[in-house]
């Protein structure tokens, strides 16, 4: 039965064509939309993703997302080192800052201080300099991006100077940095730089992040619910900040919504591809499912048929689909670095979710048909 | 199967009705058949276009259902039978000719013919080397790997017929077997229909509009608005591949 319900799919090269074509261009449509949409999700949490070291990050309860900056005491570094199960934990200055050029213009931008003695979560991705040079006085590191902003065409070097808070600042290193929502360059310093490069706050407060490291063998969210429970502080995994932010992108800003438009346009425009064409397919085969069906196939054999068919077809589809999807993100990131495109498994998933459900409501519809075709029909010639 | 079909019986139906659609829309294609039919005969049924042949002969094949009525194909009450049954039985019992060939395109005339086996139960190798043996037997060895768009009509119609009776039917149904090829094909066609599918146990009618096949008959049954208008013996006149027309 198998090899008829093929040979009916594949018999007209040509027909068989534009079918896998509709059902792969869905697939592509479908899988690389939500790949640009999770690209940009993930863009969200590029600082978090970029700060390598530590386990947990500690900061203020009101919290919402990464760039939600509210400072914590310097009491609660000491708090947070005390709890069990945290090996170590340094702080993490996170602010706005603002940088006047040597030409005179000003530039907002992201002031990262490191803790002073580890430099923990500083940038691993150097292009210029190193990282060990953040201990020279002043020193700061810009991020490539950044560093073409403030000096277009410019070779990446060592040695360039801005001012902050009336302070000098002297470039020792330039690293790459995932790409950020923001285009403000991202400034490494020492912690205790950073306080001289931001104007004095009124409450005297700087520190907006701890970043914790779990002993060996715990768990990360145990230890980040006992902060939570002895500080009364947020503390939350890598993992879980990455969430808290995506959520809070997803639900109070107007970007997801209009990826998320497209996306939803892709899977309707996909949709209606993949299913027309599979439809109108085994529409095209009424006649033949009718002479099957006088001839004493029993509908379920049918039904199998016209299943086998969507599935095949769906399989196909689903593989070039997703395989041009990749080819597009791996050719898209050297040709565009700029455009957002993240293929993780979920969306894979969710392609092949799509795909069974849009070939599944095909085959339904031209079953219902099939089935109501009174095999009468076909002698009449007409069907 | 619950059925078991009886070898001696041909096809008989009493008071036999059927209507298209309701209330207004509601059409009468069969006032009140009474028929039978033996095996061994060649039974043309004729009519003016509309007066239910396609009706009756769909009935009589177990495809459409009746309004009122009894029919009992060979020897079995096909009104007692469930769908699924029903094609069960087609599927075991019953040869189809249609006007169009009804072909699947994209199989070979040796799969083509294979069908009804594979429906059947019968695994691809085998119910193909049958369906060339009797592909042989219409005439076609040399086209047997052909798919139907490479053959003539003529050609497509003997195809159909190997198929119809691959699975030796005891009942072989045709609706305007001819009508769609040009008339000296159309005597190849009715020719091969008595000499091959003729069998002493089988039952079989033909549906024409085609007068100048009415030759090949044992019996003519002649509809006229949904009843039996007349009904015939006649002497096949029909010898050695000769054709003369009544
Ligand atoms: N599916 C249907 N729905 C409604 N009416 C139908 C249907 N099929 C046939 N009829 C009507 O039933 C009557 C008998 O139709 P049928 O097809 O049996 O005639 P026929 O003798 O085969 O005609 P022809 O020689 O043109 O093929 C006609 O009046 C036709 O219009
Ligand atoms: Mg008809």
């Amino acid at each position: 039965m198998t090899w008829i319900a093929l040979k009916m799919l594949m018999g007209d090269k040509s027909k068989y064509f534009a079918i896998v074509f509709g059902v792969s261009f869905a697939c592509f449509l479908i899988a690389e939309q939500s790949a640009i949409f999770c690209g940009v999700m993930l863009r969200t949490t590029s600082q978090i993703r970029d700060t390598h070291g530590g386990d947990i990050w500690v900061m203020n309860s009101d919290v919402r997302y990464v760039d939600d900056l509210k400072p914590i005491s310097d009491d609660d570094l000491y708090r947070v080192r005390s709890v069990p199960g945290v090996a170590w934990a340094v702080n993490l200055y996170r602010g706005q800052g603002q940088a006047q050029l040597a030409n005179g213009t000003y530039q907002g931008l992201i002031l990262m201080g490191l803790d002073d003695a580890s430099l923990t979560g500083a940038p691993t991705h150097m292009l210029v300099g190193k990282i060990g040079d953040l201990q020279i006085p002043d020193a700061i590191l810009v991020d490539e991006a950044g560093f073409y902003q403030m000096w277009p065409g410019e070779s990446l070097r060592t040695g360039k100077v801005i001012e902050m808070n009336q302070r000098r600042a002297v470039v020792v290193g330039v690293y790459r940095a995932s790409q950020t929502f923001m285009t403000m360059p991202i400034i490494y310093t020492r912690f205790s730089q950073a306080t001289l490069f931001v104007p004095p706050t009124p409450t005297g407060r700087l520190m907006p992040f701890v970043l914790a490291k779990v002993q060996p063998g715990m768990d990360s969210s145990d230890v980040a619910e006992r902060i939570h429970d002895r500080t009364g502080l947020k503390a939350l995994t890598n993992e879980g900040f990455m969430q808290l932010t995506m959520t809070y992108y997803l639900q109070h800003t107007g970007i997801p919504l209009n990826f998320g438009t497209t996306v939803v346009l892709a899977f309707l425009v996909g949709s209606a591809i993949a299913g027309q064409t599979f439809y109108l397919f085994t529409v095209e085969n009424l006649k033949q499912f009718g002479t099957l069906n006088a001839m004493g196939m029993s509908d379920r054999r049918i039904v199998s048929m016209i299943l086998i068919q969507g599935f095949v077809v769906g399989g196909i589809g689903y593989g070039v689909g997703v395989g041009l999807a990749t080819l597009y993100g791996i050719f898209s990131q050297s040709a565009m670095p700029l455009l957002a495109f993240f293929l993780p498994w979920q969306v894979l998933a969710v392609t092949a979710v799509a795909m069974i459900f849009i070939v599944m409501m095909a085959s339904l519809l031209s079953i219902r048909r099939v089935l109501v075709l009174e095999p009468a029909v076909v002698f009449q010639g007409g069907a | 199967m619950t059925t078991s079909i009886q070898t001696r019986k041909g096809v008989s139906c009493q008071g036999l009705t059927k209507d298209y659609g309701r209330g207004d829309a509601r059409v009468r294609a069969l006032r009140g058949v009474d028929l039978d039919i033996s095996p061994g005969e060649l039974t043309l049924l004729v009519g003016p276009s509309g007066c239910g042949k396609t009706t009756l002969i769909s009935i009589l094949a177990g495809t459409l259902d009746p309004t009122d009525g009894d029919v009992s194909v060979l020897g079995v009450d096909i009104k007692s039978l469930s769908k699924h049954e029903k094609a069960a039985c087609r599927a075991k019992n019953v040869g189809f000719v249609f006007q169009q060939f009804n072909l699947l395109p994209s199989l070979t005339a040796a799969e083509n013919v294979s069908v009804p086996l594979v429906i059947n139960g019968y695994s691809k190798t085998k119910a193909v080397a049958h369906a060339i043996e009797v592909l042989k037997s219409v005439g076609l060895s040399e086209r047997i790997h052909s798919l139907p768009s490479q053959l003539s009509g003529g050609q497509q119609q003997r195809v159909a017929i190997a198929r119809a009776l691959v699975h030796q039917p005891r009942l072989l149904v045709a609706d305007e077997p001819t009508s769609a090829i040009d008339a000296r094909t159309g005597h190849a066609i009715m020719e091969l229909i008595r000499e091959v599918a003729l069998q002493p146990d089988r039952v079989a009618v033909a549906v024409t509009h085609d007068s100048r096949v009415y030759g090949f008959a044992d019996r003519i049954i002649t509809l006229e608005d949904g009843r039996v208008a007349q009904e015939k013996h006649v002497k096949p006149e029909v010898t050695n591949g000769l054709f003369a027309p009544v």
